[in-house]
């Protein structure tokens, strides 16, 4: 089977994945789970160079950090089908006693967790300082991690973003997921932020697009690309373009999914769209 | 009564300072990070011998926090400088979301803690930062009383795994404890021996506690004084054991009543030996501007209010 369809399986999994999770507990966050399947499985499966196994500190390899806690369900489904839990976990999420978390953290000690994440506006801080412990270390990785566009309107994004620049932490790429939604509407309905390849740009950054971010091949290559401007003394800003939803057509397009759970019934259209490929949990 | 001597007034800040420089020396992977606050910290002689382990992150702490906790992954040990307030009201999410709920080994080193920061006023005089410390599970809080014991306790804390809040001042105050002394995380230091009655002091209380225990002496009272460096986990045991020979108890703090270490003792008598206790702390209120000495006279603590505090709590046994 050709690389790309066995990806594209990986994401068709992943999504059934994420509505089962959600659907089970009538909670969760489906809608930016589901637009940025693609990014997970590309990161996961072609872009990081990652151990065996898991430790904290994640020293000689590439690291990743979820600043919007909230897209959990695509971010477990992607960690169990990369070995670093069992699958079946998935069927724990968000019950009592469970290591999976309606927003991650490393207070269960689930394996590939390595922050909470949740209040959001926190991540790039915190893989900025694990891209300079990097640089202390003399380990040359990658550090990488992923925003919401709504989210970057919490204003300690930008003491970040400013910080980056200033002290050339080029070993970290942050992507933003440009889905264009937000909880109450449409991110210009809400906080209209103007452009930010041109904010980040002005910050001192590396910017690069990916304008098809739910197509798994144009986000590997935007990926590799991003990778290619590590180490030239600019952070990397890749502005993922996705739909929220996406492989869902009643989910598309609006941010209506974005914390709703599906019923049984457009869990099953859900799922009649997305086949079983790897195997369900 | 053992006697104290101020070997010449210093501020604790300054201790930090020493500390922070001995690990340099000691420990390759601390590091530290300052939000635009060096000289104010005393980091100078750590930033001079290891500049590659220094983070200015300018005046943005919300980033700093999270800088911090990012690296501890990969085995730092992040020590962070700025001012009491901006170490935790102004960052409160960041730390309880990115440090203390992550459970990372993040040092967050306060100076300019309480009224005794002075002339800038009550903008920057936090009162509530022991509370809202002591509140998040898995945080150590320590506040330190003179600068020998804060170069301990800054030396002592990186060998503790896990995140610690470490509030000291900004004036020069009597330094009276061991230069030598070993810092022990939650091991109250029993200073005076008495009957009559226990004064559990805190930081820049600890010695105008001592300077009561003399007055009280004079006047025919022996007190128990025992300094509590460490608010959590607190030592409950050396606060129990003196309560239950002096059966009344006066806690003393530069900290709101609400939140602080007097709230905390308070509990553990509840809870084992429910006995009469007077609170030497603000009563609920902003600072102001003004000297250290007149905001500490105006706002009641100091020696004075103690004496006065222990006269009123043994009439209550």
């Amino acid at each position: 089977m050709p690389k790309t369809q066995q990806l594209e399986d990986f994401v068709t999994q992943v999504r059934r994945d994420i509505l089962r999770q959600v659907h089970k507990v009538n909670s969760g966050h489906p809608g930016g789970s589901l637009g940025c399947t693609e990014f997970f499985v590309a990161l996961y499966q072609e872009i990081m160079d990652r151990k065996d196994g898991f430790d904290m500190d994640g020293i000689g390899e590439d690291l990743f950090f979820l600043s919007n806690g909230h897209i959990s369900p695509v971010f477990y489904s992607v960690l169990a089908r990369s070995g670093y839990f069992p699958v079946e976990e998935l069927n724990t999420f968000r019950l009592i006693d469970s290591r999976l978390q309606g927003h991650p953290t490393t207070h269960e000690g689930l394996p590939g967790v390595r922050i909470a994440s949740g209040s959001l506006g926190q991540g790039m801080s915190v893989a900025i300082g694990a891209a300079q412990a990097k640089k202390l270390n003399n380990d040359n990785h990658i550090v990488y991690s992923l925003h919401g566009d709504g989210e970057l309107q919490e204003g300690q994004n930008w003491e970040a973003i400013m910080y980056a620049s200033a002290k050339k932490v080029d070993n970290l790429i942050s992507t933003i997921d440009l889905n264009g939604q937000q909880i109450d509407g449409s991110t210009d309905d809400v906080l209209p932020m103007g452009s930010i390849k041109g904010k980040f740009e002005a910050f001192g950054w590396d910017v690069l697009e990916i304008k098809e971010g739910n197509n798994i091949t144009a986000v590997i290559e935007g990926l590799k690309e991003a990778k290619s401007k590590t180490g030239k003394g600019k952070p990397v800003c890749v502005l993922l373009h996705t739909v929220m939803g996406n492989g869902v057509d009643f989910m598309m397009h609006t941010h209506a999914w974005h914390g709703k759970a599906p019923n049984d019934e457009q869990l099953a259209i859900g799922l009649e769209q997305n086949p079983e490929t790897l195997g369900d949990y | 009564m053992k006697k104290y001597i101020d070997t010449g007034k210093k501020d604790t800040r300054s201790g930090f300072g020493a500390g922070l420089e001995v690990l340099g020396k000691t420990n390759e992977n601390v590091v530290a990070l300052c939000a635009d606050l060096i000289g104010s910290l005393k980091m100078d002689a750590f930033i001079a011998n290891n500049p590659e382990r220094f983070f200015q992150v300018g005046i943005a702490e919300a980033n700093m926090m999270g800088i911090a906790a990012g690296l501890t992954i990969g085995g730092k040990i992040p020590f962070t400088g700025t001012f009491a307030n901006f170490s935790t009201g102004r960052v409160y999410d960041q730390i309880r979301q990115s440090i203390a709920y992550s459970g990372k080994n993040v040092k967050i080193c306060a100076s300019h803690a309480g009224l005794t920061l002075g002339e800038d006023g009550a903008t920057h005089q936090i009162l509530e930062d022991i509370g809202l410390m002591k509140m998040l599970p898995g945080m150590t809080v320590i506040n330190t009383c003179d600068y020998n014991q804060t170069k301990a306790a800054t030396i002592a804390i990186a060998d503790h795994e896990g995140p610690v809040y470490l509030r000291f001042g900004r004036p020069k105050v009597a330094n009276f404890t061991a230069e030598d002394q070993k810092f022990e995380i939650g091991k109250a230091v029993q200073l005076q021996e008495g009957n009559d009655v226990t004064i559990v002091a805190t930081g820049h209380l600890v010695w105008e506690a001592l300077r009561a225990a003399e007055t009280l002496n004079e006047n025919g009272i022996t007190a128990d004084v025992i300094n509590i460096h460490t608010i959590k986990p607190l030592d409950e045991e050396a606060i129990l054991n003196s309560v239950k020979k002096t059966g009344c108890v006066v806690t003393a703090e530069e900290h709101n009543f609400l939140g602080g270490l007097g709230e905390s003792v308070s509990r553990v008598l509840v809870k084992n030996l429910p006995v009469p206790q007077e609170f030497i702390a603000t009563n609920d209120t902003f600072g102001e501007s003004g000297t250290p000495e007149q905001l500490m006279e105006k706002y009641g603590l100091n020696a004075a209010a103690i004496v006065n505090a222990v006269e009123k709590v043994i009439k209550r046994k």
